[in-house]
């Protein structure tokens, strides 16, 4: 590892995070904590994913049909008031659906970005700082991973552990963790060389708190980034471990498989596809906010423009 | 602006609006122009053009065209008409055929097609190392079989000789009734021996494919399309009207369907199930539906659980509304399956056993109680199988909230990706599955020999010796009228049994444009282009 | 960063690609369900001639070194699903596809995607930062299944303007390449802005506006370079992937590209297809993301390897 950085000399050390001692790991979220309440976007959006997990909570109690309730002889109608959003193909009212596929839906979403980024940012950030012949050796199997075919990889898993609710996640988690792993050893590389870090570092602070204290922080902002995208493609990679049998079960619906069920009805009655849409993008959107205020309030140099 | 920039501005329009292929893109299948061209969906990739190696309807549309059998089938009601063998004669026993072979059928390179090209084909489907998955085909000639596994290694024993060029005589293991129709699979099509012998794999490639049919191979561009044109050396092509046709294989039912409305294709393969209701009321003439030899239902395991009780297995038969399932759900004009095998297939009428609607929900209800199950209490969990597609989806959807209303029973519902399935299926870890068969040929036994005891296809555990006999006896009898009564006696053990859950006679629903003529329904949904030619369309 | 350096990371490929093809065989066959399974079931004495034909009675070992056998002489086997084909040719006809329809979607997606993060990241929290990302959101949120479709809808069949589907004319490479290149647009243009005003905020880019740069320079001069670090390493796997084809987008408008063969062959347990598309995509990914690390070096002149 090379020892210089020809920068130190010709850049003006700015503030890294210059505490050690361990109040600073507290303050730091305190301060972040009321920076986002400040921030009115994001305060929304957090408000509104709240009540949307409220609302998940409460499903069984104000839905008002059973998910599985069908009329037969009313099939695809269009919204009224006793259907409000209307039905799908088996006369099932779809606004019950909605609700309950967001509880699926959001569980999944969370709980499997969750997966992915802890596992990404660790590997991600362990490979991109150690470096050398571990980072080679760890990048090389993110490469083999891959390559795996995913078909066969849900498939066999699903043999030996059934279909399990755990295994959608790990499922899930597995395509989105590598890429993230490869984002953050990107920012660790490109960060290890700071100043900040090399101040650390000459002043003994082990390599683990390094990463924890110096590194995760600074690479939050594309972590966080990367993780509101995360959310979504992973509610609807589920539609597609569905298909695989891993997914929600019939005759539940979740977020993923209600917008590609109303793709295919598309033309004949579009409120199939416009309300879980929108549900969804709502929801993707209230995320950002929350995400990007999040991003603002954790970044470490309390940088504003 | 003046006279000149108006030509000018819409010359340009018109370059443009050429440059944008709009034009073409507008213009239906080509008739009046003196060359007729037809663009059809075989709806998949084929697996392959050699005959031998193909397994399904993706292949059968193209073969048909490519190939001429020995005997072909009438375009509407399928009766066995002369293909290749103008004339033939059949032995008392009906174990004996001799076939009259025309003397100007011709390969596609020239040559003669004779005797020994169908003595050769045979014998290629049936040798082990082509390992032709439909060998079973073939079986019925004699010796067949002890050929194909290997037991009979000398290949002149099997029951086809030619007599001289143009006359080839068959000897079958048993009376075949449907042996003529069977003449019309493309596994018994002849190839050409010497193509096959150059070329190895690659025969069956535009450069090097030799084939008999109306029509000859331009090009094939894997998921692509395959274009074929007509062939000069076809004995009758003064009566083949279609010059050209393109075949693409487009799997994606909704593409499909935007295709034929944006006229890039004339004939789909299939409708979307959504989009059935919105179709059935065209009045343009473009909807088709029509009978097809094949039965929906779902296969009931009667190895394991609460199904080993015959009682069961009927309480859930006649507590599903088989007319509202065909109305709602399936949507394509289906009828309700009231026994196993299609009506009318080889003239045969299976007895009506199973109610349409919920008339006997009573008898249900009180079946279920005798089997200790009073409303449905305490009924063990079992579950519904399907593979992943959306429309099996529905309907196991659907026939679990009937079971639940009509008997009170809660049933799971999964699906598995295809091959698990069919793993599950063959193993028997299943409860109830849904399944569904589409006859290889036009005779009850393709439906009824599924459910002998040792047959492959069974896969429910369902076991009767009575009902293997009734089978075997409509094997071996050459009247049509006593073999009748043969299907009947098995098909009425099999509803007593019921280890089958019927739900449908299948439907094919497609689109044609209306000036498309000549491709007629008919219940295998076998299409030879040369009964099809194109109208010029008014205007 | 040295010639040793890429010689040693190349040297590296060798034993990660005997890893890739061990794992992938034998991972393959212990999914339940084998290639000549179908609903009519093969009666066992003709599977055994199949078996015996593509050499499936063989001990998996045997099999195993068959394979290396056969790979070392470039050859992938011959499809057991399509009959006549071999895998080698199936890639040769199907890859260009894939990658022409890749590629046009990636100029799209770069375009639109870098030049959408950009704007939002140099005014953020105006108009030209929630339009962009508005966009960038329903991007995500309408993944291809519904855009492709719908675009279809609006152009094709109401529009009249392009073809449903097919792979001829130029006309045929808009819609899919659009609907391609809009889903990683969305992608692109999150990572841009985020990256960018992640960097904003750093050292040298102040010492850069103090030096009285305007802003727009800053951002193209300065921030650009190390802002698109994300961008980057999320290209290096999405390049593989749009590059060796995208089954949904390739169904859609029936292209006979490589990327349905990637799920159709593993459906039908097409061993060969399976080993021969696990193996491009893999070489493919080891390619991108080799070609990733160099360009972080360029983009940020204190990565370094050593």
């Amino acid at each position: 590892m090379s020892s210089t950085t020809t920068f130190m000399n010709t850049i003006p050390i700015a503030k890294p995070i210059e505490e050690d001692d361990d109040s600073v790991g507290n303050s730091l979220w305190k301060d972040a904590y009321h920076r986002l309440l400040k921030n009115k976007l994001a305060t929304f959006g957090g408000a509104f994913i709240l009540l949307e997990v409220f609302i998940c909570l409460i499903t069984p109690w104000i839905a008002p049909y059973g998910f599985d309730t069908q009329t037969l002889e009313l099939t695809l109608a269009k919204p009224s008031a006793a259907h409000w959003l209307g039905t799908d193909a088996l006369g099932r009212d779809l606004f019950t659906r909605l609700l309950y596929g967001g509880r699926i839906s959001m569980m999944v979403g969370f709980l499997a970005s969750m997966v992915s980024v802890i596992v990404g940012v660790v590997y991600g950030a362990i490979s991109g700082f150690i470096g050398g012949k571990l980072d080679n050796f760890m990048m090389r199997v993110v490469d083999v991973l891959f390559a795996l075919p995913f078909v066969f990889l849900v498939i066999i898993l699903m043999v030996y552990f059934g279909r399990n609710i755990i295994l959608l996640f790990i499922a899930l988690g597995f395509t989105q963790w590598l890429t993230m792993a490869r984002i953050v050893r990107g920012q660790v590389i490109s960060l290890k060389e700071k100043e900040f870090v090399e101040a650390a570092r000459s002043l003994g602070i082990s390599n683990w708190n390094i990463i924890k204290r110096h590194l995760i922080p600074n690479t939050l902002g594309p972590v966080i980034v990367y993780l509101t995208l995360t959310v979504p493609s992973v509610i609807l990679d589920e539609a597609f471990l569905s298909f695989l049998g891993l997914g929600v079960q019939a005759p539940m619906a979740s977020w993923g498989t209600l917008i590609s069920n109303g793709v295919e009805v598309m033309e004949i009655a579009p409120w199939a596809l416009i309300f879980p849409a929108i549900t969804l993008s709502g929801t993707l959107f209230s995320l950002n906010f929350l995400g990007d205020g999040l991003r603002d309030a954790l970044d470490p140099k309390g940088a504003k423009d | 602006m003046t006279r000149k920039s108006y030509l000018i501005v819409g010359a340009l329009a018109l370059a443009l609006v050429d440059l944008l292929g709009l034009y073409s893109l507008r213009t239906p299948a080509k008739a009046a122009a003196g060359k007729q061209v037809i663009r059809i969906n075989n709806g998949a990739e084929p697996k392959t053009l050699d005959p031998h190696g193909a397994t399904g309807v993706y292949e059968d549309l193209l073969l048909r065209q490519i190939y001429e059998p020995l005997v072909a089938r009438d375009a509407k009601d399928l009766h066995p008409i002369p293909g290749v063998a103008e004339s033939w004669k059949m032995s008392k026993d009906g174990k004996e055929y001799t076939f009259k072979l025309r003397t100007n059928a011709k390969w596609s390179n020239g040559e003669p097609v004779t005797a020994e090209d169908f003595v050769y084909a045979w014998k290629r489907i049936l040798d082990p190392k082509t390992a032709s998955e439909y060998a079973s085909m073939a079986y019925p000639l004699k010796n067949a079989k002890g050929i194909n596994t290997g037991e009979i290694k000398d290949f002149t024993k099997l029951g086809a000789k030619a007599v001289d060029a143009h006359t080839l005589k068959v000897t079958l293991e048993n009376p075949t009734p449907y042996f003529l129709s069977l003449l019309d699979h493309y596994s018994l099509y002849p190839v050409y021996k010497k193509s096959v012998d150059t070329h190895g794999d690659r025969w069956t490639r535009p450069e090097n494919f030799v084939g008999n049919g109306a029509y000859n191979l331009k090009s094939w561009e894997i998921n692509k399309s395959i274009v074929m044109v007509k062939s000069p050396t076809y004995w009758d092509n003064a009566a083949v009207k279609i010059d050209e046709a393109t075949f693409f294989p487009v799997d994606n039912l909704d593409t499909e369907e935007k295709m034929f409305r944006t006229k890039q294709i004339d004939v789909t393969r299939e409708i979307p199930p959504e989009k059935l209701p919105f179709w059935q009321k065209d009045k343009t003439g473009v909807f088709v539906s029509s009978d097809y030899l094949g039965t929906y239902y779902f296969r009931l395991n009667v190895t394991k659980g609460p199904l080993k009780d015959v009682r069961i297995r009927k309480a859930l038969n006649l507590a599903i509304d088989r007319e509202k399932l065909v109305k709602y759900v399936s949507r394509g004009n289906q009828n309700p399956a009231l026994a196993y095998t299609p009506p009318g297939t080889g003239g045969y009428n299976p007895p009506k056993v199973l109610p349409g609607d919920l008339s006997r929900l009573a008898e249900a209800k009180k079946l279920l109680a005798d089997a200790g199950f009073p409303a449905g209490k305490g009924f063990p969990k079992i579950e519904i199988l399907y593979n992943t597609q959306e429309i099996h989806k529905k309907m196991s959807e659907a026939i679990q909230a009937m079971w639940k209303e009509n008997l009170g029973i809660e049933v799971g519902i999964i699906n598995q990706e295809w091959k698990v399935y069919l793993n599950s299926m063959k193993t028997l870890s299943y409860d109830v599955a849904r399944a569904g068969w589409i006859g290889d040929y036009n005779d009850p036994n393709t439906f009824l020999e599924n459910f002998m005891t040792t047959n492959g296809n069974n896969m429910t555990g369902f076991a009767n010796k009575a009902y293997d006999n009734a089978v075997i006896a409509s094997q071996k009898e050459v009247n049509l009228e006593k073999r009748k009564v043969h299907f009947a006696e098995a098909e009425k053990i099999l509803l007593d049994e019921l280890p089958v859950l019927p739900v449908y006679i299948w439907r094919r629903n497609f689109l044609k444009a209306t000036n498309v003529q000549g491709w007629y329904p008919n219940i295998q949904d076998l299409h030879t282009l040369k009964d099809v030619w194109l109208e010029a369309t008014p205007g | 960063m040295g010639l040793r350096y890429l010689l040693g990371r190349l040297a590296v490929m060798i034993p990660v690609f005997i890893v890739v093809v061990t794992v992938v065989f034998f991972m393959i066959r212990f999914a339940p369900g084998g290639p000549f399974d179908s609903e009519k079931q093969v009666p066992p004495d003709i599977l055994k001639n199949l078996n015996a034909k593509y050499h499936l009675d063989e001990s998996l070992a045997k099999q195993y070194v068959r394979y290396w056998g056969d790979l070392s002489r470039f050859d992938l086997g011959p499809s057991f699903k399509y009959a006549n084909r071999t895998v080698n040719e199936i890639i040769a006809e199907s890859l260009p596809v894939s990658a022409e329809l890749g590629l046009i979607s990636l100029v799209w997606a770069l375009l639109i995607g870098v030049t959408a993060g950009g704007l939002a990241a140099l005014k953020p929290n105006s108009l030209y930062d929630y339009i962009p990302m508005s966009f960038s959101i329903l991007g995500i949120c309408l993944p291809t299944f519904v855009i492709g479709p719908l675009l279809v809808l609006v152009f094709a069949v109401w529009g009249g303007w392009l073809p449903v589907g097919g792979w001829n004319t130029w006309q045929d490479r808009l819609l899919p390449s659009l609907t391609l290149g809009f889903a990683y647009a969305a992608y692109i243009s999150r990572l841009t802005r985020g990256g960018l005003m992640e960097i904003r905020s750093q050292d040298f880019i102040r010492t850069a506006r103090a030096k009285g740069l305007s802003e727009g320079k800053v951002i193209v001069k300065h921030a650009l370079r190390g802002g698109l670090l994300p961008v980057v390493s999320y290209l290096g796997p999405a390049m593989a992937g749009i590059i060796s084809g995208a089954l949904v987008t390739e169904q859609i408008f029936n292209i006979p590209g490589l990327g349905r063969f990637f799920i159709q062959s593993a459906v039908n347990r097409d061993y060969t297809v399976v080993m021969g598309t696990s193996l491009l995509y893999f070489s493919l990914i080891f390619v991108a993301n080799f070609c990733v690390d160099i360009v972080y070096v360029f983009l940020d002149p204190r990565v370094r390897y050593e």
